[in-house]
């Protein structure tokens, strides 16, 4: 299948590691990204926070580029995903916002009319490619990994119908499937804060620290994410975290496109793995092969 | 609330200042699809018994909107609660009513950076206003240029704390050292420009 690619500003510097591996499980998995042509930033949360129609304008630049392809958009940063879903949720149900875009996108030539789905990559994976035909296409197995799945806060929420907002299960089962052991983490969707770890740090530290000793006291020995904010917050600040509450954290902290990817037989290289922080032990991967 | 003779409050009589905001956030409420449930808060405080932050907030969430109902919209947007909200929506989708706070919080931003009115010694507005300066030139957000201008205008010493863990990132490759641009900065501006002139359009009808 054909899928609109937005990767986001993130995806191309902090997080690189995470477009490498969306694009090899996709392409392993027979399917096609194909990059929105000359799309810009969804705005974040920032754009938001300080004008209202321009920010709804220029994340529907990047709609109404994508729906010349008609294909449905995946956006696999978290905030990115949430931005554009927002938009379009806001513009089909506010006629008069609907109205004030459109007569800004159509000085270029551009209009948008609401033909586009916006979806996040662990969701398309779930639903278009199907667990059973992930797991059938493993060449490795994930067994001996003690996976703390941590989902954050913006694929979840607001409500959207993606998964449970409490308990979601996909990455668990997906990650199930795929040999690994899921522990008990019932900080799955507690925030991490997300940028008051540059502007409030005090508080930025504290979430990710009992994010951190809640994967750790379950003894995970690695945790999953679907953020590049959370895996920066829980990653990069380790050592400050490490220093402030004299606690001693080395937990890698991976995407879980990485993991899957891991399991379909991709190198390290492959998966952006060698650009992590805090080094993950491919022992136990490497060693057992499926029959 | 405006104080008549004696200083006393006027119970029901707004003053001109807390009028115009109190319009202008009903109007950006009005926007949020499922926005007139702020109507329907019942206090019960889920808001800020869920929030991850609200330990640290002077104005806590279920206070917001008591306060509005109060007619107090300047202490709102005085405090530091708008500020640290991470946007996370928890309180949105535990609330019993279907208050959507986070959205709320996000106008009362707005309406705070637009009528500049921030807590003292409060630069967080900073980094909105850097990340917008970026995006609306190159199309796309530079992180290093933002984290520089946001310490510089805050605290310029934060910067040597931060040295060691850019070295790590850069050495890894997920330092995007050079500022990026869209190939369409040109058209991209005319769209700026439009959408400026359409904010401040308020529409005189509804839908």
């Amino acid at each position: 299948m054909k899928y609109s690619y937005y990767p986001g500003c993130s995806l191309e510097a902090s997080a690189k590691g995470y477009d490498e591996s969306v694009h090899y499980v996709f392409n392993k998995l027979g399917h096609e990204l194909n990059e929105i042509d000359d799309w810009n930033c969804c705005g974040a949360t920032y754009y938001m926070a300080t004008k209202e129609t321009i920010s709804l304008v220029i994340s529907a630049r990047n709609l109404a580029k994508a729906e010349k392809k008609g294909w449905d958009i995946i956006a696999p940063c978290s905030s990115c995903y949430t931005i554009l879903y927002k938009t379009n949720h806001i513009l089909k149900n506010n006629r008069i916002l609907r109205e004030k875009v459109n007569q800004a996108l159509r000085k270029v030539g551009l209009e948008y009319n609401l033909s586009v789905q916006v979806r996040h990559p662990l969701e398309v994976l779930v639903n278009d490619v199907g667990i059973e035909t992930i797991a059938s296409k493993a060449k490795k197995t994930l067994e001996g990994l003690k996976i703390a799945q941590y989902y954050g806060c913006q694929i979840v929420r607001p409500e959207r119908g993606l998964d449970d907002k409490d308990n979601p299960r996909m990455m668990d089962d997906l990650c199930k499937a795929l040999g690994a052991e899921n522990v008990y983490f019932p900080m799955k969707t507690r925030c991490c804060g997300g940028m008051l770890m540059t502007t409030y740090p005090d508080v930025g530290l504290g979430l990710n620290k009992k994010l951190l000793e809640c994967a750790e006291e379950n003894n995970a020995n690695l945790i999953v994410t679907t953020c590049p904010l959370c895996q920066i917050n829980l990653e990069a600040y380790q050592n400050k975290i490490n220093k402030k509450f004299e606690t001693n954290f080395r937990m890698p902290v991976l995407f879980f496109t990485q993991i899957i990817g891991l399991a379909l037989g991709g190198s390290p290289q492959d998966l952006g793995l060698h650009r992590s922080l805090i080094p993950f032990d491919l022992g136990e991967i490497k060693r057992k092969e499926l029959r | 609330m405006t104080k008549g003779k004696e200083g006393q409050p006027q119970p029901g009589v707004l003053d001109e200042k807390e009028k115009e905001l109190r319009d202008s956030f009903l109007l950006q409420v009005k926007n949020i699809p499922g926005g007139e449930s702020i109507k329907k808060c019942i206090q019960c405080g889920t808001c800020t018994a869920t929030c991850p932050v609200s330990y640290t907030m002077d104005i806590t969430p279920r206070e917001i909107i008591a306060l509005f109902r109060a007619k107090e919209i300047d202490t709102i947007l005085s405090s530091r609660t708008i500020w640290i909200c991470a946007s996370c929506y928890s309180c949105t989708v535990r609330c019993p009513q279907g208050v959507k706070v986070t959205d709320i919080i996000y106008s009362l931003k707005r309406l705070a950076i637009e009528n500049e009115i921030y807590p003292k010694k409060f630069p967080v507005y900073a980094l909105s206003n850097s990340f917008v300066w970026f995006v609306n030139r190159l199309g796309l957000s530079y992180e290093p240029g933002l984290i520089l201008s946001y310490c510089l205008k805050t605290n310029p010493f934060k910067l040597f704390g931060m040295f060691p863990m850019f070295i790590k990132l850069a050495l890894k490759g997920r330092i995007g050292f050079f500022p990026k641009k869209i190939k369409n900065t040109k058209n991209l501006s005319k769209i700026l420009k439009e959408a400026e002139i359409l904010e401040n359009i308020i529409p005189m009808q509804e839908s």
